[in-house]
């Protein structure tokens, strides 16, 4: 081995730091609406079990991935509706009810996963989205593989970012998203309704975290087990924060945790003298440094956490 | 009227415990067993069993201690999340003193290790104590993502330096004679953690309800403003009750291994702390309800072995009704008995800003 490693083996590096950030990425940015909106959604771990679930489900029940990730898109926006229902609807403590949903989501998947795949025999693998290259770019050396050789899930996360970005500050719906979270009572003084936007992001913020959880399924292994979302909705929260509560910032943070994580499975193939677990460690003291590290100057939208109710002085 | 208001109020939790279990009766039937013979079958063997009973208390225990571990550190407003992490950290201090220390007599060998055991959790949640305190970092994502580290940190010493020679599977070598926990129960693995569980939970009651020390956590928890006003050192108070709440989840994870195991295993702990932060739910973070709520949830995971063989039914469907309670428990933190105090009493109350999440968190 020689002392620089050499392109192929950084360009490998890429691809897979891309493909394991995706989900960590759609999670973050599900977070960023919500948390802009004035809501933390402690539950985005939970959402993204119950999204790979559904995509699990529906893939196994109608054999085509693309339902898959309606069903589990679609199953993700009903939990955020539900955390919005506990924490905006009946002014539950927003971390309670996130905890809440996690275990939920937790239990109830550990459940239907078994009734409905007899996970106690190993599970039942279904099909997925192939990656589909991109043509002439997906030959470019260092990059080709890391950005244009892809599942259609991991092109999709971009593009997304850029339509949140467009209508979180160009376009009056996103100033009505970010007025909620950084002053309600100024916002439902004009006329905005606080508790509907809080609605409709949480329900985006949850379908978000679940793309995130049917990437992991649809593009990654193609098969559900319990607790496979493994920390990566609480790995997309110290995201959020690192990315200063910004769509782009929050991806950008999640693409460098997933090269950890990509950093960490390399090294433990190549180097199996050292204790994998190190490496495993990697991702979430990654986080934890840099939550340290880039905490000072950040600041949370100024309501988020709080209560809003109307009639309260 | 008042009092009868109180009452129900008092009575939402169990009201939403019955409607978790009406609906876990649902996700029963759909699966096509019989509910009620689930439950019976549940409720026989993890209460009327003396062997599954020993199970029941070998696992309420642990989630007794772990919900206290959530429940200090939240009456000074700061939530504990790692109580998982802090009950790995817990075992393997616990191991390490019991492999390390002389051999000293039972009633000298086992208050040491368990010492240890709590000064290992309590290390590893102060670090978030003082994060929060400190830099004003959110300790919810802190002790969430200090659980993982902390599991495989255990797993890295048991199946690297702590490895027992020739073992097949990662775990560490057995811990002395001295060192193991009486039993609670002859010829049962029920040890005599649970009173660990019950003096704690009692010293805890008294601490809230009669000490200085318990006024002064609840006033930094409902208003660290107030508190400075006092003169109470807000940021010492976080970091003590979260190195506190840490103490009792390494006791746990002390327990785990000088009561049951009597080796570090990896993976030795099936996610008590998460059950800890399910029973103080429960409990709605009054530690004189903990014991109950930690024999519940404890006595559902001992009775749900038996499920399958006796209806027919897979054991986690109990996850499944554990979610629902945690989240009926939730939904009805909201209902503080307004709407039938303004049917009964003529008025509205107006809500409480109580609620409001994590006071200290915009203090700087």
């Amino acid at each position: 081995m020689s002392f620089l490693p050499d392109i192929s083996l950084i360009a490998v590096l890429l691809a897979s730091g891309v493909r394991l950030a995706t989900p960590i990425g759609f999670a973050a940015l599900g977070g960023v609406l919500a948390e802009r909106s004035g809501v933390y959604n402690v539950g985005l771990e939970g959402m993204m079990l119950w999204g790979a679930f559904g995509a699990a489900a529906g893939t196994y029940l109608t054999g085509s991935p693309v339902a898959g990730l309606v069903a589990g898109v679609l199953l993700g926006a009903v939990a955020g509706l539900l955390l919005a229902l506990l924490c905006v609807g009946l002014a539950v403590n927003q971390l309670v009810a996130g905890i809440a949903i996690n275990l939920l989501c937790a239990g109830l998947t550990a459940f239907l996963a078994r009734a409905l795949f007899g996970l106690a025999g190993g599970g039942t693998a279904v099909s997925g989205f192939a990656s589909l290259p991109v043509p002439y770019l997906s030959g470019l050396p260092l990059i080709g593989t890391a950005l244009f050789n892809q599942d259609p899930l991991v092109y999709m996360l971009p593009v997304l970012v850029a339509v949140v970005t467009i209508c979180l500050y160009r376009t009056q719906a996103g100033l009505r998203l970010r007025a909620a979270g950084e002053s309600p009572r100024a916002a439902d003084s004009a006329g905005v309704n606080v508790t509907a936007v809080r609605y409709v992001s949480l329900a985006l913020s949850g379908a978000f975290a679940a793309a995130g959880g049917c990437h992991l399924v649809l593009c990654q292994v193609y098969i559900f087990s319990e607790g496979m979302s493994a920390g990566k909705g609480f790995i997309a929260l110290a995201a959020i924060i690192l990315g200063r509560w910004h769509p782009v910032g929050a991806v950008v943070a999640a693409l460098f945790f997933g090269l950890c994580d990509a950093l960490q499975l390399q090294l433990q193939f190549s180097n199996p003298l050292v204790p994998y677990q190190i490496f495993l460690i990697l991702p979430f003291a990654a986080s934890l440094v840099a939550l340290v590290w880039f905490n000072k100057g950040a600041r949370q939208p100024a309501a988020t956490g709080m209560v809003f109710d109307r009639e309260a002085r | 009227m008042t009092r009868l208001r109180d009452a129900l109020v008092g009575l939402r939790v169990v009201m939403a415990v019955a409607v978790a279990l009406g609906l876990g009766s649902l996700l029963i039937l759909v699966t096509g067993a019989d509910p009620v013979k689930a439950y019976a079958a549940l409720v026989h063997e993890a209460l009327f069993d003396y062997w599954g009973l020993s199970n029941t208390i070998v696992k309420t225990s642990p989630i007794l201690l772990a919900s206290l571990a959530v429940m200090v550190p939240l009456r000074a407003g700061v939530y504990n999340i790692g109580g998982e992490g802090q009950i790995y950290m817990g075992g393997l201090f616990g191991t390490l003193a019991s492999l390390h220390l002389p051999a000293l007599p039972s009633m000298i060998a086992i208050p040491s290790a368990l010492l240890c055991a709590m000064l290992g959790g309590a290390l590893w949640a102060g670090i978030a104590g003082l994060l929060k305190a400190w830099r004003g970092i959110n300790e919810v994502i802190v002790t969430l993502l200090m659980n993982y580290i902390a599991i495989h940190v255990v797993s890295f010493a048991v199946s690297g330096p702590m490895i027992a020679s020739g073992a097949p599977y990662p775990y560490s070598d057995e811990i002395p004679e001295q060192y193991r926990l009486p039993l609670l129960m002859p010829q049962t693995d029920a040890h005599i953690g649970i009173i660990f569980g019950l003096v704690a939970a009692g010293m805890i009651a008294f601490i809230f309800a009669r000490t200085a020390t318990g006024l002064s956590l609840d006033i930094v928890g409902k208003s660290p403003r107030a508190a400075r006003y006092a003169g109470l050192n807000v940021k010492a108070h976080i970091v003590a009750s979260m190195a506190s709440g840490g103490m009792l989840a390494g006791l746990a994870g002390g327990i785990e291994v000088l009561g049951l195991k009597y080796r570090l295993f990896h993976l030795f702990s099936p996610g008590y702390g998460f059950d800890g932060v399910v029973a103080a739910f429960i409990a709605n973070a009054n530690p004189a309800f903990a014991p109950l709520s930690a024999l519940f949830l404890g006595a559902l995971k001992s009775g749900a072995s038996v499920m399958q063989r006796a209806a027919g039914v897979e054991g986690t469907v109990v996850d499944a009704i554990v979610g629902l309670v945690v989240i009926l428990v939730a939904g009805s933190l909201a209902w503080k008995g307004d709407l039938l105090g303004g049917l009964i009493e003529g008025f509205r109350l107006k809500p409480t800003s109580a609620d409001q999440v994590n006071p200290t968190e915009r203090q700087s």
